[in-house]
């Protein structure tokens, strides 16, 4: 098993989050992983990125090879679309469709839309209105993780149980929070997935 | 063992606690500030009793490790690329002082400079001063080096330099941990004018470190992290050092690679391996992030010999880190169409908070200054050189810690007014101090802002060394009363805080404008916090 994937925001969008459960549930499967974060001047409102790898063997570089990643989960749709050059032939492109706009020149929907819509396989949902839905836009970054959930080729057990330890500490409301957006999210996939 | 799930950085501080440090000090600096942060967060550490402290700057940060190695315990310091050239001074000199307990200076270069000023390889520094250099591959090797690194140290009484790059720093992996070595006791140095670097003495140490060289070859050359891998094919052997050789193993996915291989993690790059590979292989492939140091020096001046290939020659961009697609192109594999990036997808550069107080500072600025002109503004490093962009475009420069106090004072030697630096509250006491003594010395014409937002924001909101005591220290240097200003940098403020800044700024002689608000990111942590505990206490109270 190998899944390479590229996690893809603007910072404060909690995609780190999103590293964090994927990590646990992969370690908790026995499995290797490295990942590759972006700290420091990025995180101002600037784009980020990180790279997660997951695999049955010993991973050798932190950084995925251009063309080979599996998936690229992105919470801000032109964000998914900065690391096309990752994605390999095969992969998936799961995005949330709500933009982010803090920049001037911010580009159409409509032509991001185009172009997300033109990979052949992808999954493009408004996490944070079902977030929203769901009790908190902050949850956003669940929904997308569920709706990558199906592609991940992890137990969604391990997913939930991640869950569970990462956002433990900050009280059982805000773990049924998210597995709540988790689920919405997965929902959403298999229902989209073809 | 117990198996851990750690950044490069945390693998750092964690074998530091392990190797039983006594004491860490630095000054915060991408990508280097997780290895201090984790040390002073962990409850081992705390339990242990190591000292634990940021620093004014990364300076007194080394001096404070290498009064710690007097004292006969194992310290480290730990600072970016940058910080080297700031602690310099310490970190050339202790190599012939040498040390008594166990001292590691922690470097992290930041190739591509995700976050710095520049790319400077650090591996030279250690050169220069003729210490070991470990650089690992992996965060394992991170965290086995710090243990490897105190026993050499102790070994041969020298400091030993770790030297990371950003991607290490900052990536997570599984960390296996060694059992833990108890602190060392309190000992003083067996000759007393050990560190007394008086020319005669130190001409004597001098000669006992150009000897040490031998021995530090001899490490290199049996060291568990430097390795020959003989390989079939010998129309080419490569040299792997630190992470490359990640990049390289990436492009074989069976691991066996044709090629006769050095993977080198210790310096001084070990000669009989080097000289092996270059008499067996026909051409030389060199594979390092940074500068092409190690292909330098297997090119000579004269670069007569077989070919060597890396960064000096084009197979490798002069510029930025490596990626397994650098390495694989530069192996001469057939490389795979990519797909490009859409053109319709734009930069989206940082910037400041939304209510950042920084902004309220810089429109007033622009405002007070307006009918003097553009280009009289010298700024510092930190969040607020971001003014640089639009919409504000306020500064001028940025170029080293401290550098915008002493820049404004030689602009206005040649006659620029107003002269105006622009500096933080952290950034001012890492190295705007000694300028502003100079500037108040000389009666400089200059204003300087210190933007004090209570805290050193552009790294994650590490304490600020003088917090409350900028008016005092700015007294003490000896700035006139009067004109030390306190403003509160908030849009209601905004014709107020103009007025005061143009004041000023009309003023011959040294003033001093402070902004004083909290940085917006600190105090939601604080307010966060304190709500919390404010629950917790609720519900205990119930309890
Ligand atoms: C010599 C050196 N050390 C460390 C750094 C990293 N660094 C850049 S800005 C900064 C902190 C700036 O804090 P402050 O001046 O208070 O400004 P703020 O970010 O809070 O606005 C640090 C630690 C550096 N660039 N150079
Ligand atoms: S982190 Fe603080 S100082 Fe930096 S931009 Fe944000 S509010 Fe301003």
């Amino acid at each position: 098993m190998k899944k390479d994937i590229i996690l893809a925001g603007v910072g404060g969008q909690g995609i780190l989050s999103i590293a964090a459960i994927i990590g646990y549930a992969a370690v908790e499967s026995g499995l290797f992983l490295k990942q590759a974060e972006v700290h420091g001047m990025s995180q101002r409102g600037g784009d980020v990125q990180s790279h997660l790898r997951l695999s049955s063997d010993e991973i050798a570089s932190d950084l995925i090879p251009q063309g080979k990643a599996d998936m690229i989960i992105s919470v801000e749709p032109m964000e998914s679309l900065r690391y096309l050059p990752y994605l390999g032939p095969q992969g998936w492109l799961v995005t949330s469709i709500k933009p982010f706009v803090n920049i001037p020149n911010y580009p159409e929907m409509e032509q991001i839309m185009q172009q997300v819509e033109a990979q052949p396989n992808h999954i493009a949902l408004d996490a944070e209105t079902m977030a929203g839905e769901l009790g908190s836009v902050k949850a956003a970054n669940m929904v997308v993780l569920g709706a990558a959930s199906p592609f991940l080729d992890l137990d969604y057990e391990k997913l939930e149980k991640a869950i569970h330890f990462v956002f433990g500490r900050k009280g059982e409301d805000l773990v049924q929070l998210n597995l709540n957006a988790l689920k919405a999210g997965r929902d959403y996939a298999e229902k989209h997935m073809n | 063992m117990q198996k851990l799930l750690l950044l490069g950085d945390e693998a750092i501080a964690q074998a530091g606690i392990d190797a039983g440090i006594s004491g860490i000090y630095a000054y915060p600096g991408t990508p280097s500030t997780e290895i201090t942060e984790y040390v002073i967060s962990s409850k081992e550490a705390k339990e242990k009793g190591i000292t634990a402290t940021w620093c004014a700057n990364e300076k007194t940060a080394a001096e404070a490790a290498l009064g710690m190695s007097y004292a006969g315990k194992r310290a480290m310091t730990c600072m970016k690329h940058v910080g080297l050239n700031v602690a310099a001074d310490p970190f050339v000199n202790s190599a012939l002082t040498g040390a008594n307990g166990g001292l590691i200076f922690v470097v992290a270069d930041d190739p591509s400079m995700h976050s710095s000023q520049n790319e400077q390889d650090s591996r030279f520094f250690g050169k220069f001063a003729m210490i070991p250099v470990l650089e690992p591959s992996s965060q394992q090797e991170a965290y086995d080096m710090v243990h490897f690194g105190y026993e050499l140290s102790e070994k041969y009484k020298v400091p030993v330099m770790l030297r990371i790059t950003t991607r290490l720093a900052h990536s997570r992996a599984g960390v296996v941990r060694k059992t833990q070595r108890e602190q060392n006791r309190f000992k003083l140095p067996e000759d007393l004018r050990q560190f007394v670097l008086l020319p005669g003495i130190a001409r004597k140490k001098y000669q006992v470190h150009l000897k040490l060289q031998e021995d530090f070859q001899k490490e290199s050359a049996n060291s568990p992290f430097n390795q020959y891998f003989e390989g079939k094919d010998h129309s080419m052997g490569i040299i792997a050092c630190g992470l490359a050789y990640n990049y390289l193993m990436e492009n074989y996915p069976d691991r066996n690679i044709p090629y006769p291989v050095v993977k080198l993690s210790q310096y001084p790059a070990p000669l009989d391996m080097v000289e092996k590979l270059y008499m067996q292989c026909e051409t030389i492939l060199v594979l390092e992030e940074g500068f092409p140091m190690v292909e330098e020096m297997l090119k000579g001046l004269l670069n007569k010999g077989k070919q060597v290939r890396g960064r000096l020659d084009g197979s490798i961009p002069m510029a930025g880190e490596l990626n397994p697609n650098i390495v694989s192109k530069a192996l001469g594999f057939e490389q795979d169409p990519i797909t490009p990036v859409p053109s319709l997808v734009t930069p989206r550069p940082p910037s400041l908070c939304k209510g950042c107080p920084h902004i309220d500072s810089f429109v007033g600025l622009n405002e007070a200054i307006e009918s003097f002109g553009k280009g009289r503004v010298f700024s510092d490093i930190g969040c607020y050189t971001l003014s640089a962009l639009p919409p504000y475009e306020s500064i001028n420069s940025c170029v080293d810690m401290g550098a915008s106090i002493t820049m404004a004072k030689g602009a206005a030697d040649a006659g620029m007014k107003p002269s105006v630096a622009v500096i933080g509250d952290s950034t001012f006491t890492h190295s705007g101090i000694t300028g502003l003594l100079d500037a108040v010395n000389a009666k400089s014409n200059i204003t300087v802002i210190i933007l004090d937002n209570a805290t050193t924001a552009m790294t994650g909101g590490q304490p600020s060394s003088a917090l409350n005591r900028i008016e005092d220290i700015c007294k003490g240097v000896g700035v006139e009363e009067d004109h030390i200003r306190v403003i509160k940098p908030l849009r209601k403020n905004h014709e107020e805080n103009t007025r005061i800044l143009l004041e000023e700024l009309n003023y011959d002689g040294v003033s001093v404008v402070i902004p004083r608000r909290e940085c917006i990111q600190t105090l939601n942590k604080r307010m966060r916090a304190k709500f919390k505990s404010a629950n917790t206490n609720l519900k205990n109270s119930k309890q």
